[in-house]
């Protein structure tokens, strides 16, 4: 018996979205295979990774990933500055994580303020992110996407609680979407259909499935994800045909292996390499799960993953 | 694999003679795909059948274990490609790779990492269990005193002798009596001598091609000699060919029925940035190696390894459980404060954490609801206050403690007002919502009493 390549064919494909403008401007998605599967298809933008920068000093990160932004973290524009400019990142992914109601509620209108400061202040795309809190954001991000006018960001996150402001806003300024469900296929796809009946086009939805750290959930991502890729291609389900987002960065750098101290936990060797290996490690796996674009925080753990997207070209 | 009727139907000697109790060859051909008969019941039925249809029972990745007794692993048996669609059955094996040309004191030093390297997550043991010595020297006297070193430092892991050369396996497996490990391996230049060895010593048999086209021939001369303990290296070294390669393996056996490539991967992740190494190794984990050799297994880095192949390796369907009881956690007294936590691990294990954290003594009431987070089983109906007042009265817990107070959850304060009711005389009290709360508020509170 001759080995035959056991390709699969499928009838559907995976959206492309560009965000940003210029020659920075990026693209995700568009392959019609499974995850870098080109012995049967296509896949012509590789995942890409945004580097997390907040509108507060994070001063909640832990150790290890504050230190590696020592002196440029105290304000959004120098910090996202540092990344375009000395880090290399492909993108910029705003927190506007001041303005929830428990930290320092900071206005729509300061927060819309410091989105137009950084994005005169950077050329490659902005994601523009609230605080996770439904009813804030939904007045924050309505704010920001005016403000982001004409630069085509990626806004986010619209949730079933939220999503009719965020999408109006978003609608009108331009501005491509996020759109994040409880990690569950049906409700993905359920809120795509919500945010499309309002007449935004499905092909501008970036899904967020909710991702979780290594060790914490993670396989619930990963299955949700490979679900989802395999509804669009397979089913050709144009409601499940997003590219998928991870912003993995807030759920790993608040587990413990990216906190306690070796002379704790001294099975768990180095904390320094434990953390970023945490990072890298969560990235990896979900890159293989489907992942289209990453928010990230460490620099060496996002150096590492663009190795690896390098390698799977 | 699954046969169809038709397919089965082909390998029968078509009389429909009926002494199998069928009328036609074919009406028994399906009862045999339904696997409502055996093929026993022909008494006409040809070598080549039998032969046909074992191998049609058997798993579509054969099962190959390395090593013997209570180190042994076992690899291999896969049936599908997504995890979502079944539970991934064995997970992989992981290497440490060591060189022949170590000094000895090196050869001890990873010898001893893997012995020592099992750690506890999420209630489960888990460990490197293999070692890979590397002919670098290219002298078998020196390879077989290399893999006796590391037998002594690491009795209990298995072994994979990474050498080409049929003189220094044979010198090794002088030391390897009964430990079957495996030989990596065979190219089309030694195979035949190589089968011979691995047969002899009952060890499992790499083998190396440069793609899927040699590899296939390969294997398939070797297993028409009536060898099948294989394992399968088709060159992939980069994160491209790896994903393509150990995909298309895995597509062919579980899809395609395809024997020559049914066989669990061998995947070398040996980077020297450690970041890649670990990168290149969670790539083998998430897709379909079933062996992964590391050129180092630092704690901070083998720590993630494990706890993604647990993760992956996880049954979809069923989530990882502690069994419902009241545990003891410290040097409890019956005066200690109670909480009460769902049987689902990842949530008992990190609280149990924060608790031993506090260094408060405390009660900890796991009450099971099938595995599922606080919220979600609040969420399933399966965490109410109806259920929560029944577990309590039902536990015995008033035999091992003495005051009625109980902390819930902060997710689920919701709940208090409603327990209060169902749990008369007894207190309850909302927790923190995160368990990295707790030692603060255990500590207030052991200060407060
Ligand atoms: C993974 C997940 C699932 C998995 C199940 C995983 C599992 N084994 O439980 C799946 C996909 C199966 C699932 C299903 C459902 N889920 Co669900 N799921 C989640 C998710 C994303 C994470 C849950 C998790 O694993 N948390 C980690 C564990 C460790 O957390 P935990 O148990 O709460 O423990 C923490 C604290 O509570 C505290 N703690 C624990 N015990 C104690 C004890 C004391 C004394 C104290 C002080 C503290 C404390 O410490 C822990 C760490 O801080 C959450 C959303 C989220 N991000 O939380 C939704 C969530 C819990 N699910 C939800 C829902 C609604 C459901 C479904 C009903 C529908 C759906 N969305 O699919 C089903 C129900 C399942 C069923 N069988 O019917 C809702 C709950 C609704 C609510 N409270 O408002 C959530 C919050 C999502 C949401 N926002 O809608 N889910
Ligand atoms: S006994 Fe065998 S040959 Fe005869 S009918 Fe049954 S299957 Fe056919």
């Amino acid at each position: 018996m001759a080995f035959v390549v056991p390709k699969d064919t499928y009838n559907g494909k995976v959206f492309e979205v560009e965000i940003g403008t210029g020659d920075k401007a990026v693209k995700i998605g568009g392959e019609n295979t499974l995850p870098f599967l080109t012995f049967e298809g296509a896949v012509p933008n590789m995942p890409v990774i945004a580097h997390e920068v907040q509108d507060v000093a994070p001063e909640d990160w832990p150790e290890t990933v504050q230190a590696a932004y020592k002196g440029v973290s105290g304000d959004p524009v120098t910090w996202a500055k540092h990344c375009q400019d000395n880090l290399g990142a492909q993108a910029i992914a705003l927190r506007l994580y001041s303005t929830h109601p428990d930290r320092q509620d900071t206005s729509p209108e300061a927060a819309a303020k410091t989105v137009s400061d950084v994005l005169a202040a950077i050329s490659v795309p902005l994601i523009i992110l609230g605080s996770n809190h439904a009813e804030k954001d939904a007045q924050v991000l309505r704010a920001a996407c005016e403000a982001a006018k004409g630069r085509n960001c990626l806004i986010g996150k619209a949730q079933e609680a939220n999503y009719k402001t965020i999408v109006a806003a978003a609608m009108a300024a331009g501005h491509k979407l996020i759109a994040m469900s409880d990690l569950d296929v049906n409700l993905a796809k359920q809120l795509n259909i919500l945010i499309t009946q309002m007449g935004y086009e499905k092909e501008k939805i970036v899904t967020d499935p909710m991702s979780s750290a290594l060790g914490y959930g993670i396989e619930y991502t990963y299955s949700v994800m490979e679900r989802i890729r395999s509804a669009a291609l397979m089913q050709n389900d144009g409601t499940m045909a997003p590219p998928m987002l991870n912003d993995i960065g807030m759920y790993v750098w608040k587990v413990k292996e990216t906190m306690a101290s070796e002379s704790d936990l001294p099975d768990w060797g180095a904390l320094e390499e434990r953390a970023i290996g945490w990072e890298s490690t969560t990235a990896v796996g979900l890159i293989m799960a489907g992942s289209n674009l990453l928010i990230m925080r460490h620099p060496k753990a996002i150096e590492t993953a663009k190795k690896v997207i390098a390698e799977l070209a | 694999m699954a046969l169809s009727g038709v397919e089965i139907f082909k390998h029968l000697p078509k009389t429909n003679c009926k002494k199998c109790g069928f009328p036609t060859c074919l009406a028994f051909a399906m009862k045999l795909a339904a696997k409502q008969a055996s093929l026993d019941s022909c008494p006409d039925a040809s070598e080549e059948a039998k032969s046909f249809l074992g191998a049609a029972s058997e798993p579509p990745v054969r099962a190959i274990t390395i090593g013997a007794g209570a180190g042994a692993v076992k690899v291999g048996e896969e049936t599908v490609l997504f995890r979502h669609e079944k539970k991934f059955v064995n997970p992989c094996g992981m290497a440490l790779q060591v060189m022949d040309t170590d000094s000895d004191a090196d050869i001890d030093a990873k010898a001893s990492a893997v012995a020592t390297s099992e750690i506890d997550r999420v209630g489960q043991r888990l460990r490197i269990e293999l070692v890979s010595v590397k002919d670098a020297s290219g002298d078998p006297a020196r390879f077989a005193a290399a893999v006796k070193r590391v037998t002594e430092k690491a009795p209990d892991a298995g072994l994979i002798l990474d050498t080409r050369n049929t003189a220094a396996v044979e010198a090794a497996l002088a030391h390897l009596a009964g430990k079957k490990p495996l030989i990596y391996g065979a190219t089309a230049d030694n195979a035949d001598a190589m089968v011979g060895i691995a047969k002899a010593a009952g060890a499992s048999l790499g083998v190396i091609a440069d793609g899927l086209d040699a590899l296939t021939a390969l294997t398939e001369k070797i297993t028409a000699g009536g060898f099948k303990d294989l394992v399968l290296d088709p060159g992939a070294r980069k994160a491209k060919d790896m994903v393509e390669q150990y995909t298309m393996i895995r597509r062919s056996a579980t899809k395609k029925s395809f024997k020559p490539l049914g066989f669990p991967v061998i995947s070398f992740a040996v980077n020297a940035d450690p970041y890649m190494e670990q990168a290149l190794a969670s790539i083998g984990i998430a897709k379909y190696a079933s062996i992964i050799v590391l050129s180092d297994i630092a704690k901070w880095k083998s720590l993630a390894l494990i706890a993604l192949r647990q993760n992956i390796y996880t049954d979809p369907q069923v989530p990882m459980q502690v069994k419902q009881d009241l545990y003891k956690v410290g040097d409890v007294k019956a005066e200690s404060p109670l909480m009460i936590t769902t049987n689902f691990s990842l949530t008992y294990f990190i609280v149990l954490g924060e608790v031993e954290n506090s260094k408060v003594p405390s009660w900890l009431a796991v009450m099971d609801v099938e595995g599922l987070s606080v919220l979600t089983a609040w969420a399933a109906g399966k965490f109410t206050a109806a259920k929560i007042a029944q577990f309590i009265t039902e536990s015995g817990i008033d035999q091992s403690v003495s005051h009625k107070e109980l902390i819930i959850p902060g997710y689920v304060a919701i709940l208090s007002g409603a327990l209060e009711e169902k749990l008369p005389g007894w207190k309850i009290t909302v927790g923190p919502r995160e368990a990295n709360a707790l030692p603060a508020f255990l500590k207030n509170k052991a200060a407060a009493a």
